[in-house]
């Protein structure tokens, strides 16, 4: 009975600490949901309040209505980035899964490889080439561009679940007479559904966040995602801090729901296979 | 590695793909079907050389070319050996951008790791919820750059920033600090920020290696006496040395990259202060136009990159071995 209570203690005490670390590493999200739902005469008041004094959503609906085209350049952008990248990977981690090749230490090497490379690298060569192809700009040029944050990770992510699928389903496939394609449709691609929408949330993510290719593949505002909407909106209003952050709130959206879908499914080698950013 | 790698492949899992003698059919088929078979990988091939190959190759190219606003258009600047190499060597502002990157890859890395170590041994503890509440701190990570950007931007405006007004409701401070007024302040502005980021990166990896000893170790270690203490020492820290080397190797790599967080908290001011190499490589090509200059210090970032990413596939092959 004592040792019971004292078990309970601890296991409070556990999650009291918990709760702790996760308030102060959560905090400045706080502020910034707090700061979003204030009017800028409120966000400047002294002492400022911790909780919204009256809650109110214009900043938010400021921001649609300003900002609400570069959401859906930024939505559209990511959707293409991960329809391109699924395209690429999950044939190619089906072949490096189950088929030997003479290059596939040399491809899985390169797809680590690829992930070190600094994004502004690649951005400054692909201003020069882009300008040629005219591709600055586009919504293409963006989408192809962000891709490259994708391919790498999805084609290990989902190549490391195929490795792991009972070699007996494809045998049995092939005795079937199966082709090629038709194993990978109807067997591989339906049991691997789960590290698929793992690849794909996470390019999704990757290609919405990003800000250095539409930083460095603008040179109008024709096409401006989000992020880069942002950058030049804090140019311009320095002081409109809810609607900057009602703006970041929206912007957090997918990483949220990319939280509660997958939070069973981000283990550790997520990031071993990719490198965010 | 007998289990299947989970959905994301746990960090082992993805080891185990690469350790395994390659699974393809034992006999190879015939021509036929090897060409059937190239044909999935093929895209992923070509991908890779054209947007990864062919862009690292023209920028190597383009750092050994003459630039100028004249060339900026068309890419018409002769060869010049290395001499954009020298001009970003001897560039005024180098001492500095390398200094910068240098206190930013250290203190982030540094503190980053202790701290993700701290709270990934903290999680190791059985307790209510444990799991949904290490989740949450994965949010930051999972942040774009530039939402992390601006709201910590906030966060230390003079103005209205909760920094400023903890530290003066404790009474450390007396008048608001500026904090991005302030060379060495704007320095470790960003310094925290990506520290911020980084710690459930840390955490995550770390945790997941903590998982993996066995319990047996820890109970052997207690049936001999060993402390808490020496049982980390002993125990803990041996085991997990190939995970630890992994998390600071993509720690220097991630952080070697950072950019966004910096172009949108401090663009590299006040003073260039917190001008790093990867902002340095932008500004050199897109503001001043010196694309050649630009693309030589991109270039000695992936050659930096390049020696980490060989001593992460060692790390990988050392982990495989044992």
């Amino acid at each position: 009975m004592k040792f019971r209570r004292r078990k309970g203690l601890i296991s409070g005490l556990n999650v009291a600490v918990a709760l702790v670390i996760v308030g102060v590493m959560l905090l400045p999200l706080y502020w910034a949901v707090v700061t979003s739902l204030k009017t800028l005469h409120q966000s400047y008041a002294t002492p400022t309040a911790l909780f919204p004094p009256s809650p109110t959503f214009a900043a938010y609906s400021q921001v649609v209505h300003t900002q609400g085209g570069s959401l859906l350049t930024s939505f559209i952008i990511a959707v293409g980035a991960t329809v391109v990248s699924l395209l690429i990977s999950v044939p190619a981690a089906y072949a490096l899964a189950n088929f030997r090749f003479r290059v596939t230490w040399l491809v899985t090497l390169s797809l680590l490889v690829a992930q070190t490379i600094p994004g502004i690298v690649l951005g400054t060569s692909f201003f020069k080439i882009f300008a040629g192809l005219h591709l600055l700009n586009s919504y293409l040029g963006l989408i192809i561009a962000d891709s490259t944050y994708c391919v790498p990770f999805s084609i290990l992510v989902v190549r490391a679940f195929m490795i792991g699928l009972p070699r007996e389903l494809l045998e049995a496939a092939r005795v079937d007479g199966a082709t090629l394609l038709g194993t990978l449709l109807r067997i591989v691609i339906p049991l691997s559904r789960p590290a698929i929408l793992t690849a794909a949330l996470f390019s999704f993510l990757f290609a919405w966040g990003d800000f250095l290719f539409a930083l460095t593949l603008s040179t109008s505002n024709s096409v401006e995602p989000m992020t880069l909407s942002i950058y030049s909106y804090m140019g311009q209003y320095t002081s409109q801090w809810p609607e900057l952050m009602a703006a970041a709130v929206f912007a957090a959206i997918p990483s949220a729901i990319l939280l509660i879908l997958v939070q069973q499914g981000i283990r550790g080698g997520m990031a071993t296979a990719g490198l965010k950013g | 590695m007998p289990e299947a790698p989970e959905i994301g492949a746990t960090h082992t899992g993805v080891l185990a793909s690469s350790a395994k003698p390659e699974r393809g059919d034992r006999a190879r088929g015939p021509r036929r079907l090897f060409r059937g078979r190239v044909l999935f990988l093929l895209p992923a091939v070509i991908y890779l050389l054209a947007l990864f190959a062919y862009p690292i190759v023209y920028g190597i190219l383009l750092s050994v070319r003459q630039s100028s606003v004249i060339t900026f258009v068309h890419n018409t600047g002769g060869f010049v050996g290395l001499t954009n190499y020298r001009l970003a060597v001897t560039n005024p502002l180098l001492p500095s951008v390398v200094w910068n990157t240098a206190i930013f890859m250290v203190g982030s890395i540094v503190a980053q790791f202790s701290i993700g170590f701290l709270i990934a041994l903290f999680f190791t503890r059985r307790f209510p919820l444990s799991g949904f509440l290490r989740s949450l701190i994965l949010v930051p990570w999972l942040l774009p750059g530039v939402v992390t950007g601006i709201i910590l931007r906030m966060m230390f405006d003079p103005n209205i920033g909760m920094v400023n007004q903890v530290l003066s409701n404790l009474g450390l401070i007396h008048s608001p600090i500026e904090w991005f007024a302030n060379t060495h302040l704007a320095l470790l502005v960003i310094v925290l920020a990506n520290i911020w980021i980084g710690i459930p990166f840390n955490m995550l990896l770390l945790h997941g290696g903590l998982q993996d000893i066995p319990h047996e170790l820890y109970e052997a270690a207690r049936v001999d006496g060993a402390g808490r203490l020496r049982t980390f020492r002993s125990i803990t820290l041996p085991v997990m040395r190939p995970v630890i080397a992994v998390v600071l190797v993509l720690g220097f790599i991630y952080t070697l990259k950072a950019f966004d967080i910096v172009m949108i908290m401090t663009g590299g001011g006040p003073m260039n202060a917190t001008q790093l190499l990867s902002t340095w490589a932008y500004t050199l090509s897109f503001y001043n136009l010196d694309f050649g200059q630009g693309a030589a210090v991109g270039t000695i970032m992936m050659a930096i990159s390049l020696v980490c990413a060989f001593a992460y596939v060692r790390t990988y092959r050392g982990e495989l071995r044992s």
